[in-house]
């Protein structure tokens, strides 16, 4: 056992800290912000050049050696600063099923523009009425050809309008809530019948309300396989939201406490206050935790045991998404009215871990699911003796 | 990052395995699993086969004749120990007057005592709070007069666990009385056999006896049994508190509870003829409590695997949460019982009762465990003073 970074992930995490805290400051990032876009090409560009968008890529296609471990410090750094990259969308998710699932001609077609920052990805696969189950896709697609013709409606699709490829979920067979039946397509954004309307998050991220008429889809993977490979990219992107609310966490920490020593009321500093206290200790006793969660569930995204993978990924955002409530409710209590307003980062990592949160399914859901696991190995014959 | 033990501590685990399986006595795990109540016997039969073994030191250093086990290997070893129904060693020898002695004794007191420590020789019990002392312990008023080659002792220590079974006592004692509270306290060492030593049991609200009330009128204890110097008390009593890095979060304890909570749950019938545990609204409670566990397991692991660091205020996290999610457990586990969490059935608790009991079998002794188990949040510094010490070391405030 050993929960020590390596030497180069070390590095990883200080070379890019060192860009966040330069390049990537609270003012130039409310400017990203407001940009058309919603990203910098510049920063994206420098992040390219570290290597960061080309982690974890097949190194046939001009990829760099990394694992789920790798992208936990990556997002940890990005949590601290509040990047809003479109790194999860591209790179977590896009560029892993890209590479999970696509023939030598289709990685070769997208990763090494992915790797040298020229080619933005996202995964469009929720969709309205599904709420948080995986399972729920009503698009469909029909073969013609050598190639499919999707008809449906993606809903917040991230960065879904600032991405060059959609990785598309969509029904070859079964009936909208089947695991089977689901494939994986690839789609340009720009194909016709391809409408894409984009939203911004409260958060400062982006979000696109996709929909596809008779859109030109070309298959990623096998027809019908695509729900194991859904899942598998969900647990990679579960890893990486952990590991960014824990980067949040532990800069509201950090921020909250240099408050409280230095606000003075009745004349002296509110962190004297054994209530102010004991609220900070409950912090940072879930922060610790939490990073204990986010550190099992990068270290198990690809475990080849489904359940056991199922089971940590759940209890890794249950955990984590609580604990983001908690901190992120009481960093904004304990610095009362500034707390509550856009000027203040507090508010913008607060809005950032409520939002974590509610990404790929919110802390009941994913109790739920753990919760509904613990049933697996209940035997019939006690069920039945239990009801007698 | 590697969340495997290594072949080495696998081997290990599988060679702890196979001696608590071969030596743990049946009826005491039986007794620990089942909740029924231990004797001072049954602690010592296990206590006796791990010495045997030359593992009863598992957190002693060779040169005393424990293990020299590093902080992983202990771990695995409560775990294992804990997950077969062994009952716990007994800490107050065993984890806290001995480190003290170790550290702070002179050799006679390190070889008298700690042999006898070893051996179960000499059972342990723990002199520290007062009827006016609790969270703030260096108020402490029993006072040790010295008159020539030794201390007389008077006064009244409370919650003194087990003292009922107890050869040996280790006490905070007012040494002066004109200094800062601090620096007047002594650590001494007194025979509970010693003339004017009386242990007065109090009863709990599990109507069990568990601690004790433990008076000293005009008790002579030799100066030889002074550890330390005089008046330096309250710096070894804070290594003491700060020497125990594992075992805080009592992670195996809750992890054999949890399989237990689960089975008692998949029995226990449930509206509609369904099983308790396949009603939702009291699974996801359940699962919430698994899930804490998992948290705490993992943070725990990362304290004890950075070896690097010495004691820090991290156990006062493991000791909070801990103490929350045994709580949980007890809790959950009384209310698995339903309308049977009602009767009090003392007498099932022995094991030998064959009587009839109201309820599932598993049930008598839940609801005592439920009130006990209150004491966790306040025992070993109460979970507000433990956020004091976060507070003020991890934060600064």
């Amino acid at each position: 056992m050993d929960f020590r970074l390596s030497d180069e992930q070390q590095q990883l995490r200080d070379t890019l800290a060192r860009f966040v805290q330069k390049d990537y400051a609270f003012e130039k990032r409310k400017a990203i912000l407001k940009s058309k876009d919603g990203w910098s090409r510049e920063a994206w560009k420098q992040l390219a050049e570290m290597g960061l968008t080309a982690l974890g890529l097949p190194e046939a296609h001009g990829g760099l050696p990394g694992n789920a471990v790798d992208t936990m410090v990556v997002m940890e750094v990005f949590g601290r600063g509040l990047v809003v990259e479109p790194y999860v969308a591209t790179v977590v998710l896009g560029a892993e099923l890209v590479g999970k699932a696509g023939s030598d001609a289709q990685q070769a077609a997208i990763l090494p523009k992915v790797a040298a920052g020229e080619h933005l990805l996202a995964l469009a696969h929720d969709e309205a009425g599904g709420r948080y189950e995986l399972e729920h896709v009503a698009t469909g697609a029909k073969k013609q050809g050598d190639h499919y013709l999707l008809n449906g409606a993606k809903t917040v699709v991230l960065h879904g309008a600032q991405a060059d490829t959609l990785v598309v979920s969509a029904r070859t067979s079964g009936a909208a809530r089947d695991a089977k039946g689901i494939s994986l397509f690839l789609v340009e954004r720009k194909a016709a019948g391809v409408s894409v309307r984009d939203n911004p998050t409260h958060d400062g991220q982006r979000a696109a309300e996709v929909a596809f008429k008779n859109a030109r889809g070309e298959l990623l993977g096998k027809e019908g396989q695509g729900h194991a490979l859904l899942e598998h990219a969900q647990a990679r992107g579960i890893a990486a939201l952990c590991a960014e609310a824990v980067g949040n966490m532990a800069a509201l920490i950090e921020i909250t406490l240099a408050y409280v020593k230095t606000r003075k009321q009745f004349g002296v500093p509110i962190g004297s206050f054994q209530a102010l206290q004991h609220r900070m200790a409950d912090m940072v006793m879930f922060v610790e935790q939490a990073r204990s969660m986010a550190y099992l569930v990068a270290a198990k995204a690809d475990a080849t045991d489904a359940a056991e993978r199922r089971r940590v990924v759940s209890a890794a955002k249950t955990f984590v998404g609580q604990a983001a409530r908690f901190v992120g409710q009481q960093a904004v209590q304990l610095h009362g009215g500034i707390g509550v307003t856009d000027e203040a980062n507090v508010s913008h990592y607060f809005k950032r871990l409520t939002l974590i949160n509610a990404t790929f399914g919110d802390a009941d859901h994913h109790l739920g699911r753990f919760s509904d696991a613990l049933l697996e190995p209940v035997e019939p014959a006690a069920r039945k003796s239990a009801a007698a | 990052m590697d969340f495997e033990f290594t072949p080495d501590e696998k081997r290990f685990r599988d060679e702890v395995r196979a001696f608590v399986k071969g030596h743990l006595p049946k009826d005491v795990s039986e007794k620990v699993v089942h909740g029924k109540r231990l004797e001072k016997e049954d602690y010592l039969r296990w206590h006796r086969a791990l010495h045997q073994q030359g593992w009863i030191g598992h957190t002693w250093a060779k040169e005393y004749g424990g293990t020299g086990w590093n902080a992983v290997q202990q771990y695995i070893f409560e775990e294992e120990c804990a997950d077969a129904g062994a009952p716990q060693t007994m800490p107050f020898g065993l984890r806290m007057v001995a480190p003290v002695i170790m550290k702070f004794g002179n050799q006679a007191q390190k070889d008298y005592f700690l042999p006898r420590i070893l051996s179960g020789e000499d059972w342990w019990c723990q002199g520290y709070s007062e009827p006016g002392s609790g969270s703030d312990l260096a108020s402490l008023k029993t006072k040790a007069e010295k008159q020539g080659d030794k201390y007389v002792v008077n006064g009244q220590k409370t919650w003194t666990t087990l003292a009922q079974h107890a050869d040996w006592i280790f006490c905070l004692v007012r040494t002066a009385s004109d200094v800062r509270a601090q620096e007047g306290i002594s650590f001494l060492l007194i025979d509970m056999k010693a003339k004017g030593v009386t242990v007065r049991p109090i009863i709990m609200l599990d109507m069990e006896h568990e601690v004790n009330e433990v008076w000293f009128d005009n008790v002579e204890v030799p100066v030889a049994n002074l550890v330390g110097e005089e008046n330096k008390g309250w710096t070894y009593a804070k290594y003491l508190l700060g020497h125990e890095r594992t075992g805080n979060a009592g992670v195996g304890f809750c992890k054999r509870w949890l399989k237990q909570l689960k089975s008692f749950a998949a029995a226990q019938p449930a509206s509609g003829g369904q099983a308790l545990l396949e009603d939702s609204r009291f699974r996801d409670k359940v699962a919430q409590v698994e899930i804490d566990l998992m948290a705490l397991e993992i943070t725990n692991l990362r304290v004890i695997a950075d070896q690097s660091k010495g004691p820090g205020p991290e156990a006062s996290l493991l000791k909070v949460k801990g103490s929350e999610i045994q709580q949980t457990l007890t809790e959950l586990m009384m209310q698995a019982l339903g309308v049977h969490s009602l009767p009090w059935q003392p007498a099932a608790l022995d094991y030998d009762y064959s009587g009839e009991v109201a309820g599932p079998e598993f049930g008598p002794p839940l609801t005592g465990d439920y009130f006990n188990f209150r004491k966790a949040s306040i025992y070993a510094g109460s979970n507000e003073i433990q956020r004091n010490i976060i507070s003020k070391m991890m934060l600064g405030l």
